[in-house]
């Protein structure tokens, strides 16, 4: 009397459906990944041990001070007597309102340029604008 | 006499190598892909005409100068010493405010650390002053 063999279990791995997990990633990805849409004047960030970490991207309003002092104010570059009115536009915006300002200054410019910053920001009157990150590289 | 029909011609994309694209794809973007987070330290400006009146034994006074030379509190120390010697202030003194003075041509770099010195001695009240003309 003939057995009939136990029918072998396949032990594959299903990858019929391996395309549209890789294309979920894919799409994550491409959604996610920001570009830089400004790679920016050259700067030398400063150097610190206790930073912290920017809260979100994006109600940030980026400013940009080089060695010799030109200021660029979100790729733009502007005069410390326009920083006020442009800060003040941005943190009326209904849908995007500013919550920060991030500094990023070369290391060698002077206190000058920056406390005319300060000063242009403390006039603008908006609280977004006073709050400040001054951007570093970790030591 | 019967006529065989024309045999359909088979109009299916190939989709085995869809999943090695996609791969292709992925991996591109996984690669140029920056996490990068902007850091440094924060700091909020008072509003403008906010003023508050604080008593002046509550005040250290902090002055850099152009060369990147420390004062405080009419003693020279060095940049690296300003977080142990406000810690030790700060524990005589909890109510202590920090007023950071700059000259008109220090060096960002200088005031940054300080101002990261302050954070590391754990200082809540800082006050910049604004440089003289």
């Amino acid at each position: 009397m003939k057995f009939e063999g136990k029918q072998k279990v396949e032990p594959g791995i299903p990858l019929s459906s391996l395309p549209d997990i890789v294309f979920l990633l894919l799409i994550f990805f491409m959604v996610s990944s920001v570009f830089k849409e400004f790679s920016g004047i050259p700067v030398v960030l400063p150097s610190a041990q206790k930073i912290e970490k920017l809260k979100g991207k994006r109600d940030v309003a980026y400013m940009w001070v080089s060695r010799k002092g030109d200021i660029f104010l979100d790729d733009r570059p502007v005069s410390t007597g326009q920083v006020s009115s442009i800060m003040l536009g941005k943190a009326r915006d209904p849908q995007h309102p500013l919550k920060l300002v991030s500094l990023r200054i070369d290391k060698g410019a002077e206190m000058d340029v920056v406390s005319r910053v300060h000063e242009a920001l403390r006039e603008s009157d908006a609280p977004g604008a006073l709050n400040l990150n001054y951007s570093a590289k970790l030591e | 006499m019967l006529v065989e029909k024309k045999k359909k011609r088979e109009s299916d994309i190939p989709m085995a190598s869809l999943a090695d694209i996609a791969f292709l794809l992925l991996i591109f973007f996984l690669v140029t892909t920056t996490i990068d987070v902007d850091r440094g330290i924060g700091l909020t400006l008072p509003a403008k005409g906010e003023e508050t009146e604080v008593r002046t034994k509550n005040i250290a006074n902090l002055l850099i100068n152009a060369e990147g030379q420390v004062l405080l509190d009419n003693e020279v120390i060095n940049l690296g010493d300003i977080a142990r010697v406000v810690r030790e202030k700060l524990m005589q003194n909890p109510n202590l405010i920090v007023s950071v003075k700059t000259d008109r041509k220090t060096k960002y770099d200088a005031y940054v650390q300080a101002l990261d010195q302050l954070k590391i001695a754990n200082l809540k009240r800082i006050s910049i002053a604004e440089p003289d003309k």
